[in-house]
C-alpha cells in the first residue's frame, strides 16, 4: 500500500479528481495550502510599487491505494496536473505500514 | 364627471391650441427661463451631491479593510459638516459683496431672499444648493489622501476650516466676482482667469489641502521601509469601481450645470456639449491610463485606471464647453497619463496618498486649468498660470497653517498601536466586515 501526497496547482484539481476516479481511486483528502519551492515567490505591481508574493496558493491532495493502483495514480497525477509551466508542484510517495477503518476495525487493504 | 370649471378650462385650452400658432424657436418667456435655470441647478446639484457617495465608495475600496468603516464615517460626516458650514458662513463669504476684492461677507448666515431679487433668473435656494455641493466635493478630496492614519475629530475640524474659510475665500476671487475675475486682472494678464466648473477652485484646492495634510501627517506606518514602497492593496476593487462610476455620473451635474442656465436654446446646446465633452474626457483618461500602465508595468493596474477616468474628468472641468469632443478626449488622455507618473513620483518623495487624490485632483486640476488656453480664445495662458499659482499659494499656506495648528494642539495622528489594529476598531469599536478574515492585511 502506498500513500501519495500531491501538491498541485489549484485549477488542476477537478481534472485530477476525475482522472483518479477513472482508475478506481475513490477517496482523497484535499486541503488549500500556501508555499513555495523552486518557483520562489512572484513579483506583482500595485499602483506602481513592486511587491513579492512569497507564498503561492496550491492544493494538497492525499491518497492511499494498493501499490499497483498507486503506481497508476502517480502516472495519472503527473499527466493531469502538469501544465508545463513553472510551479506545477510535486508528488511525494510513501509506504504505508498499516491502515485502520475506524468504524469497523478492518485493517490493511480491506480498510482502504 | 367633470366639474363645470374643469370643463371650462378644457374648452379654453382646446381653443388656445387651435388659435395660437407657436413659431419654432420662440424666445422662452422669463418665467420658463427662470424655471428651467432653477431646474438645472437642482438636477445638477443632486447629481453632485451623489458624488459624495462616489468618493465614499472609491475610498472604502482603496483603504485596507481595517479602515473601511472609519472612512465611511468620515465621508458622511464631512459632507454634512461642509453643508452646515456653507450655510453658516461659506456662501456669503464667497458670494456676498466681493466686488473685485479678496473675500465676501464674514460670518453671515445664509437664508433665501427671493422676494427682494427682482429680475433674478433662478431661485436663490437652487443656487445655494448647487454651490453647497461643490464645497462638499472639495472636502471629500482630502479624506482619501489622509485616510488610515488621521484621527476623526481633528479631520472634521480641518473640514470645517476648509469649507467655512479656505474654500469660500479663494472661490470668491473667481466665482464670487473677485480680483481674478476683474478688469484690472484682465488688463494685467491678457484675460480674466477662467475656471468653468472648478479644476482649480474645487479640485486643486482640495488637492493642495490634501498635499499639505499628507506631508504634515506623515505616511502610514511601514509604508516606506528600506528605501522601497510597500504596497497596501485596497479592500475592494469592485467598490472602488462603483465609486468611480458614481463620480463619473455626478460629473455631468458638476460640469453641465456649471453652465448656470438652461433658459435658452443656446444654453441647452451648451449644456449638451458639456455633457459630451465631460464624458469623452473621462473616456480618454481611462483608456490612456489603462494603456500606459500596461506598457510601463506589463499588467493593467485597475486602481490606477479608475484614477485615470477621474483624471480625465478633472482635466476637462476647467473648460468643458469650448473643446471639440476629440480635443476633450485628448485633454482627458493627457490627464490620465499624468496620473500614472504622478503616483510613483509622490511615493518617491514619501508623500503617502492612499487613494491617489493628489495626483488626480491637484496635478490634473493644474493641467486642466492651463489647457483652457488651448481651446478657448478668450483666455490667456498667463492669466491661467497666475490664477493657479495665486490659489495654490493661498491654499498651501492656509491649509498648512490649519494642519500645523491642529497637530500642535489636539494632535492629528492615531497612536501607532491604534493605526496597526485599524481605525475601525480604534475609533468606532467595530469592523466594516466582521464576518470576513483580514484578507487585505497579509502583505
Amino acid at each position: 500500500m502506498k500513500y501519495i501526497i500531491a501538491i498541485i496547482k489549484p485549477h488542476r484539481l477537478d481534472p485530477v479528481r476525475d482522472a483518479l476516479a477513472e482508475i478506481g481511486i475513490n477517496g482523497m483528502t484535499v486541503s488549500e495550502v500556501q508555499g513555495y519551492g523552486r518557483q520562489r515567490g512572484q513579483k506583482e505591481i500595485y499602483r506602481g510599487a513592486e511587491y513579492e508574493v512569497h507564498f503561492l496558493p496550491k492544493v494538497k491532495l492525499e491518497i492511499a491505494a494498493e501499490a499497483a493502483v498507486a503506481d497508476q495514480a502517480v502516472e495519472v497525477l503527473q499527466e493531469t496536473a502538469r501544465t508545463g509551466q513553472i510551479g506545477d508542484g510535486k508528488l511525494f510517495i510513501f509506504d504505508i505500514n498499516q491502515v485502520v477503518r475506524i468504524r469497523t476495525g478492518e485493517t490493511g487493504a480491506a480498510a482502504l | 364627471m367633470f366639474t363645470k370649471s374643469t370643463l371650462q378650462k378644457l374648452i379654453l385650452a382646446a381653443m388656445g391650441v387651435g388659435l395660437v400658432s407657436v413659431p419654432a424657436f420662440a424666445a422662452p418667456s422669463a418665467d420658463s427661463s427662470y424655471i428651467f435655470n432653477t431646474l438645472l441647478f437642482l438636477i445638477g446639484g443632486f447629481l453632485v451631491m451623489w458624488m459624495a457617495a462616489g468618493f465614499a465608495m472609491l475610498e472604502a475600496g482603496l483603504v485596507r479593510s481595517k479602515n473601511v468603516a472609519d472612512i465611511c464615517v468620515k465621508n458622511v460626516a464631512l459632507y454634512a459638516l461642509a453643508c452646515i458650514m456653507w450655510m453658516l458662513m461659506g456662501y456669503n463669504l464667497m458670494y456676498a459683496g466681493v466686488d473685485g476684492g479678496y473675500m465676501g461677507t464674514f460670518f453671515s448666515l445664509w437664508a433665501p431672499e427671493d422676494a427682494g431679487l427682482e429680475g433674478s433668473t433662478y431661485a436663490a435656494g437652487s443656487d445655494f444648493f448647487f454651490q453647497m455641493v461643490f464645497v462638499a466635493t472639495t472636502a471629500s478630496i482630502v479624506s482619501g489622501t489622509v485616510a488610515e492614519r488621521i484621527k476623526l475629530f481633528p479631520f472634521l475640524i480641518f473640514t470645517a476650516i476648509l469649507a467655512g474659510l479656505i474654500y469660500p475665500i479663494q472661490g470668491s476671487w473667481e466665482w464670487g466676482g473677485g480680483w481674478l475675475n476683474s478688469e484690472g486682472f484682465a488688463s494685467a494678464f491678457g484675460a480674466e482667469f477662467s475656471d468653468f466648473a472648478g479644476s482649480t477652485l474645487v479640485h486643486s484646492t482640495g488637492g493642495w489641502a490634501a498635499l499639505t495634510g499628507a506631508i504634515i501627517l506623515g505616511p502610514r506606518l511601514g509604508r516606506y521601509v528600506g528605501g522601497g514602497v510597500k504596497p497596501m492593496p485596497g479592500s475592494s476593487m469592485p467598490l472602488a469601481t462603483l465609486g468611480t462610476f458614481i463620480l463619473w455620473v455626478g460629473w455631468f451635474g458638476f460640469n453641465g450645470a456649471s453652465q448656470l442656465a438652461l433658459g435658452t436654446i443656446g444654453d441647452a446646446q451648451s449644456v449638451s456639449n458639456i455633457f459630451v465633452n465631460t464624458n469623452m474626457a473621462a473616456a480618454g483618461g481611462a483608456m490612456a491610463t489603462l494603456l500606459v500602465t500596461k506598457a510601463v508595468y506589463k499588467k493593467v493596474d485597475l486602481s490606477m485606471t479608475l484614477n485615470g477616468a477621474l483624471a480625465g474628468l478633472v482635466s476637462i472641468t476647467a473648460e468643458p464647453l469650448t473643446p471639440l469632443p476629440l480635443e476633450a478626449t485628448l485633454i482627458g488622455a493627457v490627464g490620465g497619463t499624468l496620473v500614472v507618473f504622478a503616483i510613483p513620483f509622490l511615493d518617491k518623495l514619501k508623500i503617502d496618498d492612499v487613494v491617489g487624490a493628489i495626483s488626480v485632483h491637484l496635478v490634473c486640476g493644474i493641467w486642466g486649468t492651463l489647457a483652457v488656453a488651448t481651446t478657448n480664445p478668450d483666455t490667456s495662458f498667463m492669466a491661467q498660470l497666475v490664477g493657479v499659482l495665486a490659489i495654490g499659494g493661498f491654499v498651501v499656506v492656509s491649509s498648512g497653517a490649519a494642519w500645523l495648528l491642529l497637530k500642535k494642539t489636539v494632535g492629528i495622528r492615531l497612536e501607532a498601536e491604534d493605526e496597526e489594529r485599524g481605525s475601525d476598531l480604534a475609533e468606532l469599536g467595530m469592523e466594516a466586515y466582521p464576518e470576513f478574515g483580514t484578507g487585505s492585511q497579509k502583505f
